[in-house]
């Protein structure tokens, strides 16, 4: 429905869609703009960072697509229209995520498959068959990754209906964060997404892997295969959140 | 003169009410400040990174790039870089067609909406702008002012980027007159906001004339501007020199936005209200 409505004013859609290129294409081109003073940034190259940032970006991207409309869920906890989604016979969850559903945040998913295209372009990666399957394992693990902070982040709005921006914390600045290489941060940051809030199994983790470089934390090599556990564990956890949190619902009743 | 102070009166009752407004928001603005700290946090690292492999790029130091970050991050909100200042309500008063009924007021439009936005203004440096500067300066050595001086000098150079950044958004905001959207220009205008007023990237770390051009263009007052006179980079005339480079496009932009507004105002009355 969303879809259609969008497709309504074609020309609309197109100009949002660019605007969401270009918003995100200012992320690179800080990079870019980085670039052209230095050679390197915490001893990895641009396509290195290009390829870092290709996997978080299109992960980030996929899941704001399908549920970027989340944040919106404290100002429906405000104004008392969740109501409105509770009577109905589908899940609220899916409901809250398809609500305005933008398909022009597909800008951020192309802006991202091309850096990613750009670095697997000019990487000189040693290619194995498990390394070519990392890539989009990573990709769909990272957006599930993201996808659960998502909705944990949708579930702390049912207690705090006003605080939607420390969502943005932790998926945006989660999204910033990846962009970089670990090595940018100190350990204890590092320590901090990989083990409490687990964001570097998103790239950081599987990325490094590919690209053959050792991971700051001295991880065994397996670990680099663990982001579908993550992703289920987190998406399991994010799940029971949302349901408690649904449950402590109590309607503004206006 | 009665006149005079009554209308100062009523601009700075309008000013307290942008003022009390912001500051309702209580949970709201605490999760800004933490928005803004974590982003802080980041950039902060990826800047030592940076002027790790190359030492005083751009003329900072480290501990200056430091407090550029911070500065940044503060800022942020109160020049509405990223959006969420008046303009938003005005266009929408604009696509409604309420604006008709502003127009009748015996105040004037402009002046109204820009003592609303320093209102703001001054909410959102108090409540958004001091906490990240704080978490910064424990975290990291940050260049700070020990001269009281500098810091009302860099006080004085917030006001003028406000109105520099008041008067483009009023600019932005009155094309809904013709596009009846404002959508499209609020973004196009949010992303040069950012890009050109050194939020991205200090404007002197900019290559060659890609660097001239954005510190010549009107964002680079809204925070490249404050925070090198934070850091000490203006003194003496020098000092002057960039007032007068921030009061120049303020004054000019506002011009524009008063020709604007008047030929606006023109085809309401052609539309007929």
């Amino acid at each position: 429905m969303w879809i259609r409505s969008l497709m309504a004013y074609r020309l609309s859609f197109a100009m949002t869609a660019l605007g969401n290129l270009a918003v995100t294409a200012f992320d690179f081109a800080a990079i870019l703009l980085m670039f052209s003073q230095v050679d390197r940034l915490g001893g990895y190259s641009l396509p290195e960072i290009a390829f870092l940032y290709g996997a978080s970006g299109t992960a980030f991207g996929l899941t704001d697509l399908a549920m970027g409309s989340m944040d919106r869920l404290g100002r429906r906890v405000r104004d008392g229209t969740l109501d409105t989604l509770l009577v109905r016979p589908v899940p609220v969850i899916a409901q809250v995520a398809a609500d305005r559903f933008g398909l022009h945040r597909i800008g951020r998913v192309v802006q991202g498959v091309l850096v990613l295209t750009y670095a697997l372009v000019v990487l000189d990666i040693d290619w194995t068959p498990l390394k070519v399957l990392m890539i989009p394992l990573m990709l769909l693990c990272g957006s599930g990754i993201f996808a659960a902070v998502w909705v944990a982040g949708a579930a702390f709005q049912f207690l705090a209906q006003d605080a939607a921006e420390v969502q943005s914390a932790f998926t945006y600045g989660g999204n910033t964060l990846l962009q970089y290489p670990p090595t940018v941060f100190t350990k204890d940051m590092v320590r901090g997404v990989t083990f409490v809030l687990p964001l570097a199994f998103v790239n950081w983790i599987p990325a490094l892997y590919v690209l053959g470089r050792p991971y700051p934390l001295d991880l065994p090599t397996w670990v680099a295969f663990t982001p579908p556990l993550v992703a289920a564990v987190l998406l399991a956890l994010a799940g029971l959140a949302w349901r408690t949190g649904l449950r402590s619902y109590r309607s503004t009743g206006s | 003169m009665r006149v005079r102070t009554g209308r100062f009166r009523l601009y700075a009752a309008v000013a307290g009410a942008g003022f009390r407004r912001y500051a309702t928001y209580r949970i709201a603005t605490l999760a800004g400040v933490f928005t803004n700290t974590v982003f802080g946090l980041i950039l902060a690292y990826t800047y030592i990174a940076l002027w790790d492999e190359r030492p005083g790029l751009g003329g900072y130091d480290q501990a200056q790039a430091l407090t550029f970050v911070w500065l940044g991050q503060g800022l942020l909100t109160v020049m509405s870089l990223m959006g969420g200042g008046f303009e938003g309500e005005l266009i929408e008063r604009i696509r409604s067609g309420d604006i008709a009924v502003d127009l009748y007021r015996p105040v004037d439009l402009q002046a109204w909406w820009l003592a609303t936005d320093l209102g703001r203004a001054l909410f959102q440096l108090l409540g958004r702008g001091v906490a990240p500067m704080v978490v910064g300066s424990l975290v990291f050595d940050l260049a700070l002012p020990t001269d009281p001086l500098q810091w009302l000098a860099f006080l004085l150079a917030v006001l003028l980027g406000v109105v520099v950044s008041f008067s483009i958004r009023f600019l932005v905001a009155l094309c809904a007159f013709w596009l009846m959207d404002g959508a499209g220009v609020t973004q196009i205008a949010m992303l040069a906001g950012t890009f050109f007023s050194g939020m991205l990237l200090p404007l002197n770390v900019f290559p060659g004339a890609l660097g001239e051009i954005a510190r010549a263009l009107p964002w680079s007052a809204l925070l490249q501007v404050p925070a090198d006179v934070f850091l000490g980079k203006h003194t003496g005339v020098d000092l002057l020199q960039t007032y007068a480079f921030q009061i120049g496009w303020a004054a000019a932009l506002l011009t524009a936005g008063r020709l604007l507004q008047a030929v606006a105002t023109r085809r309401v009355v052609v539309q007929g209200g």
